[in-house]
Formats: structure tokens, sequence, C-alpha cells
């Protein structure tokens, strides 16, 4: 108690309130992690590359947990045109995963290319757009966009190219790509369905005489029932997919854009 | 000798209460080339005449793009501009990205205003030696704001910057009246009169030397985004406006009728 | 007198004791909310033809202690939009402070636009009070807390709602989104909060399952089924009350009503439910 009353400064240090010494303990900024940020919102997305076009595709239902929150959301983008509208936009880019993550990435891919028209004065290549892609999801490599992107475009061949990416920045160019919820019911149907695989020539020989079915580009429309197909099938099998279909189809001439009814059940 | 002793820096008055390094950047935009800019209920467009060092050179840029609804048209400096351009296009970008909008032409412009202010009131610092018309369309229509390297910001119906614009003005002050009415193309065509008043003896306006940049919208918003017409884009403009047709009917509505009208 | 200038203005601590300064300056980390305290349950909404209608009870809990009951967690914007928080309230309130500013900056920005319109189109005055040209709308409006939202996410410092938007957008049809704490954004012709999304949005998509149907829907039919599902939701939500508000968003403006009452309540299927917990009879 004595040294409550204390004016000696040796006893109970300095006598006024406010400790200007430097704080130790806590580093600087730290922050306890309790909260999740990431959540999934489901859906589906699809993208195929032809001869001379690309098409992408997606479903529309935004889910969390088992509820549905939209039946119309978007998981299609168009990307670098000259207006918001996004009207002379060559390229277009897919997001599936974390809702909030994969707007982000689109804008912030947006605004890049838009820049890029700006300083350069004319658009970014798919190339190059899916080469800074992959830049922009590294670089959050140790808190990364839960999405999965898929870029679909014309290369400066005038060839349909797709690229699609993981979650961190790793890409690769595709013939055919699918991703999100139902990726693992649509891949194989693609495997078999565009790129011919376990497919023979019938009586062509046993075992490994066997002669495999000839690849050959497929038409547009025939990839437009493919894709169709294919999420038809998806959300036969799928709670997180369904509602909608949106379609983009690249081409020369533009993008067209085709929105069909999924089931909504 | 005199010597002014006033003007070393921008934080300095005169006993006259001026400042001179101000005055001088002023100055400075009276060196550039000249550039015209009216806006009409429905539209609004930026002219200029481009410039060549030498004959071998190619022509310095006049007019820019700064978002999808706004355009500006420099006279000065360039290099400072292209400051002050970039600014004005990350600002818009990040209003579009925040709000998911066009950014209000006077917003954008009050803060290259602020922007330009801060160097006329710093040591060490040096005003933009630069003078923009910002021609852009928002919710409000189309609107057309002088700047200048002062920071003084201004909202014209017409208006005329650069070398011998003085000439430009008086025409701008002459047919004043017909702007608000004027559709696209007579829009246009005044502004490239308003710039061949301005021009020297024996020069005139040809697809190398002009740039024509134009921006529209209605009640409802953006119809026509900002853009810019260089070389052979120009050349109907031009010839609409030749001095052989000037004689023809009063004022430009007259031409643009023989124009479109097929009868 | 205390020679010592660090000791002036302060209790003299022979009389006070020396004082524990340990109190004004924490070292543990910075916390955020880690999870919500003072919590507001469901928020519905439905669009109609010429507008919005929301709805949110006047319930503040306290984990399950019915703690404040008349906080009003409905807010105009700028006499256009409506906002709606469902989470904590506590940061509902922050944004509030937060959504004045930008209401009061809005307005200067506006003042500044009609004071000197030259070349503009400054002739017409605008034709309803409700909608006011170059302002925020709700689209705007929904856009900038999605990335006000998102940005705290980033920080893992979240601000724990989930925020319904209802006004009208820019081509001026009927606008109705929703953004939550990690910054998730969508839009629906019905949207509900909590609970609301198990017990009310079934009910609203029976009337307006997509924006064709609710363009069919008139004012009174709209109210009536959120009048409706309120109900429902005090039937079954533990967390929730009778009291709430009503808001109603046109082209002419927002009407909010913070004392509606339930009405024609019948709590008659209560004595017909058995089996929950030790209840067997």
């Amino acid at each position: 108690m004595a040294a409550m009353f204390s004016q000696n400064p040796l006893m109970n240090g300095p006598n006024y309130s406010v400790n200007d010494a430097p704080r130790i303990g806590a580093p600087e900024g730290a922050r306890e992690h309790r909260f999740d940020p990431y959540t999934d919102n489901g859906g589906s997305t699809l993208a195929i590359a032809g001869a001379d076009f690309a098409i992408m595709a997606g479903d529309t239902r935004l889910t969390s947990g088992y509820s549905i929150n939209s039946r119309f959301h978007p998981k299609l983008f168009k990307i670098g045109g000259t207006t918001a509208d996004q009207k002379d936009a060559t390229i277009v880019l897919s997001v599936v995963g974390f809702a909030a993550d994969g707007e982000a990435l689109k804008e912030r891919l947006d605004a890049i290319c838009k820049m890029y028209r700006y300083r350069h004065g004319k658009p970014m290549s798919v190339k190059a757009c899916a080469q800074r892609l992959s830049t922009i999801l590294y670089g959050k490599r140790f808190f990364p966009y839960y999405a999965y992107a898929i870029l679909a475009g014309l290369d400066e061949e005038g060839k349909g190219a797709v690229y699609s990416y993981d979650p961190v920045g790793s890409y690769e160019r595709e013939q055919c790509r699918a991703g999100g919820a139902a990726a693992s019911l649509i891949m194989p149907f693609l495997d078999n369905q565009v790129n011919f695989k376990n497919q023979y020539i019938p009586n062509s020989g046993e075992g490994h005489a066997l002669v495999e079915r000839e690849r050959r580009p497929l038409t547009r429309r025939e990839v437009e029932i493919l894709v169709k197909d294919a999420f038809d099938g998806a959300v036969e099998r799928h709670i997180e997919v369904g509602d909608g279909l949106q379609m983009m189809i690249i081409t020369k001439s533009g993008i067209e854009e085709v929105l069909l009814p999924l089931k909504k059940d | 000798m005199f010597r002014n002793n006033y003007d070393n820096d921008s934080v300095t008055f005169s006993p006259q209460g001026r400042i001179f390094q101000v005055e001088y950047a002023a100055e400075a935009v009276k060196q550039g080339s000249v550039v015209v800019g009216i806006a009409s209920k429905t539209h609004v467009a930026l002219v200029a005449i481009k410039r060549n060092a030498e004959e071998l050179s190619s022509y310095q840029k006049k007019l820019f793009p700064i978002d999808e609804h706004v355009g500006i048209a420099i006279a000065g400096l360039t290099s400072d501009a292209r400051v002050l351009s970039n600014f004005m296009k990350q600002q818009c970008l990040a209003h579009r990205l925040t709000y998911g909008r066009s950014m209000p032409v006077r917003t954008l412009v009050d803060m290259i205003g602020s922007k330009a202010q801060i160097n006329t009131q710093h040591y060490g610092k040096r005003p933009y030696g630069v003078g923009l018309l910002v021609a852009g369309v928002d919710d409000h229509g189309p609107h057309l704001f002088e700047f200048q390297p002062s920071g003084m910001t201004e909202e014209m119906v017409a208006f005329a910057i650069g070398a011998r614009s003085q000439m430009a003005r008086t025409y701008l002050e002459k047919n004043l009246d017909k702007f608000a009415d004027c559709d696209r193309e007579e829009l246009i065509r005044h502004g490239l009169k308003a710039l061949k008043e301005s021009l020297v003896q024996d020069r005139e306006l040809t697809v190398d030397n002009t740039s024509v940049g134009v921006a529209g919208a209605d009640k409802a918003g953006v119809v026509e985004p900002f853009k810019v017409y260089d070389g052979q884009e120009v050349s109907a403009w031009i010839e609409s406006v030749a001095d052989d047709k000037e004689a023809a009917p009063a004022g430009g509505s007259g031409e643009g009728e023989t124009m479109e009208v097929d009868s | 007198m205390d020679h010592r200038p660090q000791a002036w203005g302060r209790p003299r601590d022979d009389v006070y004791g020396p004082y524990d300064a340990s109190y004004l300056h924490n070292n543990q980390p910075k916390t955020a909310t880690q999870s919500p305290i003072v919590t507001g349950t469901s928020v519905i909404a439905i669009k109609f033809k010429d507008g919005v209608v929301m709805a949110a009870d006047n319930l503040a809990s306290y984990g399950s202690l019915a703690r404040f009951t008349d906080v009003k967690r409905l807010r105009p914007f700028l006499s256009t939009s409506v906002v709606g928080f469902g989470g904590d309230v506590s940061d509902m309130q922050f944004l509030d402070r937060h959504l004045n500013e930008l209401a009061i900056d809005e307005a200067y920005e506006a003042e500044g636009c009609s004071a000197g319109g030259l070349g503009s189109s400054a002739q017409e005055p605008d034709a309803s009070p409700g909608a006011s040209k170059g302002q925020l709308n709700a689209a705007n409006l929904h856009k900038y807390l999605t990335k006000l939202m998102y940005r705290r996410r980033n920080s893992f410092d979240p601000l724990w709602n989930q925020i319904l938007v209802a006004g009208f957008d820019s081509a001026s049809a009927p606008f109705l989104a929703s953004v939550d704490l990690r910054g998730t954004a969508f839009t629906s012709p019905s949207l509900a909060t909590g609970y609301g999304a198990m017990l009310a949005q079934p009910i609203m998509r029976k009337y307006a399952a997509t924006e064709e149907d609710a363009a069919k829907l008139t004012r009174d039919d709209a109210v009536r089924v959120v009048r409706e599902c309120m109900k429902v939701l005090f039937y079954r939500d533990a967390r929730s009350l009778d009291r709430f508000s009503l808001a109603v968003v046109t082209r002419d403006g927002v009407d909010i009503s913070e004392d509606e009452v339930l009405e024609q309540q019948s709590w008659a299927f209560a004595e017909r439910i058995r089996g929950y917990g030790t209840q067997t009879v």
C-alpha cells in the first residue's frame, strides 16, 4: 500500500499515465483468424475451342449451402471492350467458385485490359490476356482468389483459344475444359465427345490393334448441342447447377450471347 | 537593369498581387496550337489543329479519350497533359469500379482543378503548363469545361484556347445562340469554322492537321461514347466547310439538309 | 507544485494513488468482429411493377435474449433507395453513419451540378421528386456497398451483415440486390436474409418467380405478400418480433412506416405441435 502513495519514481515507475515507451508484444496489424473469408457459390462452367470459334458456357444459379440465392447470376463476362457495355469485346472470362472473388478478378482483368488499350492504342491479344490473368492470380498466392477461371477468345491466327486456370494461376491452353461444381461430371463427357477418347473404329482389331476414331474439329452447331447436353446432364446429378444456361460464342464477327433455360429444381 | 524579383517561384506574390509563375504557365497555353470545343443540348465536340515540328515529323496529338464519356483537347506542354490525362483516366476507372457508373464530368474537372491548384501554392513545384478543354456527357447531358494551369475550371457553352484562339472565340461569340440546338454535324462544322478563323494566313485545314472528337447524350445518358476522328475520317467535314462552300446558304443548317435529304 | 511537466494537470498521486496506465493501452492484437453480438434477424424484399417492398422486424437480439425491441433496421438513402440490414447491429450503425456521410457528399455534388448548368439540359426540371438526376441510384449504392464489404473481408475485419438494397437502376427499372459480409453480391426478383431465406423466400417466389412475374404484381399485392411472410417468420423464427418496419420504394420516393404490427395472428396450430424435446403427450 505504501507504494501506492509513494512519489518515488523508482518504486512504481514514472507517475504519468501515458506510456510513450514503444509497444511490445503483438506485431503490428496481427489479426486473429476466425472469420472464414471464403464460401463456395456452386455453379459450373465449360469452354470448347473450335477451328474458327470458341464457345464459353456457364449456368446462372448462385447457391450458398442448400439455398439458391439467385436464379440469374451470370458467370460469363466479356473482357476488354472500350465501353462499359463491352460491345466491342473479343475475350470472354468465366469464373466459378467464390462469387465475390470471381467478380473482383473479372473487374481487375477488365481494368487492366482497358489500361492496356489506353496505353497502346490496341486491344490485348488473348495470349497476352491469358498470361496477365495468371500473374494476377499468382499475385494473391497466399490469399488466393478462390475462383476457377477459364478464358476464351480467338488467337492471332483466328483459331479458337481456351485457357484454363487453377485458383493460384497455373494455366494452359486447351481444346476444352469444364470448371466448377460439376466439372468432374462434365469433363469425362467432353473427353469422349470432343477429343473422341475411347472411341474406336468398330471391327478394326483386337486389344492394342484397335484403331482410334479419327479426330476432327467440331462444327459450331455440334458444339452448341454438346454444351446443352453436358449441362442437362450436370443439372440432373448436381444440386448446385441449374436454372439457366448462358452461352457466349466468340467468332471473328464478335461475341454472340445465348440464354437457354435449365431445370430449376 | 530591371529584373522581376517576384517570379522565381509560385509561392511569392508580387506587390501588385500577382503570381508570375502562374501567369507564365498561362503563356505556355498560348504557345500550343488552337483547340475549340462546343456543346449543344445533345452533343459536345472538340476540334483541334495538330502541329508538326518539321515537314518530316509526325503531327502531335491534340485530342485524348479519357473514358467512354469524356475526352480532352490540350494546348501547351503535351507531356504535362499526359500526366493529367493519366490521372483523369485512373479516376474515371476507379469511379466506375466503385459505383458502377461513369464519373460526373464536373466531379472529374474539380479533381484536376484541385490537383493543379496545389502546384501554385507549394515551394519547389511548377504549375502545369497546359490548358485543357474537357468534353464529356453524363446524366445532366453534354458538358464542356475549360481548365487553366492556375487550377481554374469553368463550364463553357463554347470555347477556344491556344495560339491565336481569340479569333476563334470571336467566331464562337458571334454564333453563340445557334449552338444549343445544333445537331452533331452542325456542331462539328461550327467548330471547324471557328478553327479556320484562327489559322495563319496561308495555312488551311487538311486531313493531316485536323482532329475531331465528339460525344453525345440524351436525357437518359450516354448514347455516343467519346471518339476521336483523324486523317481521312475528317475529310468530309473539312470539305463541308471549305471556302467555296462558305458562300452557299446562310448558316450551317442549310448544308446539313442538302447532304442528308435525298430529293 | 510538481516540478515534472509530465505530471501537470493529472490527478495527484499522493491523493489518488499512482494511475494504473495499463488500462490505457492494450498489447493484445487488434481485434475485429469475430462473431456478431447484438443481431437483427431476417430482412425480406420483393419487387413489384412500380418498385420494391422491403420489411424487417424491429428486434435486436443478444443471443437468445430479445434485448432491444425498437431498433429500426431499414433506412432510406437520398430518398430514392432503401437499405435493409440483417446481422450485427453495431456494424449496421457504423454503416448507417457511413451512408449518412455518403449521402451528404452526394447532395453537395448535386448542388454543384444544378448551380452551373450552362450547356447542359438544365432547362427542364426533373419530373418526379424521387428520381434525382446524376445522383447515386440503388444500383450504384449497391455496387459501392459491395466494394466496401469485400474490402473489409479482405482485411479480415468484416462488417457482419447481410444487406438488401432496393430502389431503381440507371434504366429506371426496379432494382433489388443483396450483399453479405464476404462481399458476395446478387440480385433476384425477391430476396431474404437469414431465416427469411428458408421461410419467406419460397413464399415470395410463388408470387414472383421471375422478373416478368414481379412486373405484374401491384403495390398492394407486394405489400400483402411481405406482410404474410413477416407473419410466417414470427411464427417460426424464435429471434423475431411482431413489430416491424415496412418500406415501399417507388419512383415517387421512399415510404417507410416503422411501427407496423402483425395482425390477425393465429396460434391455434401451436397447440397441436407435439414431439419436440421432452414433451411426449
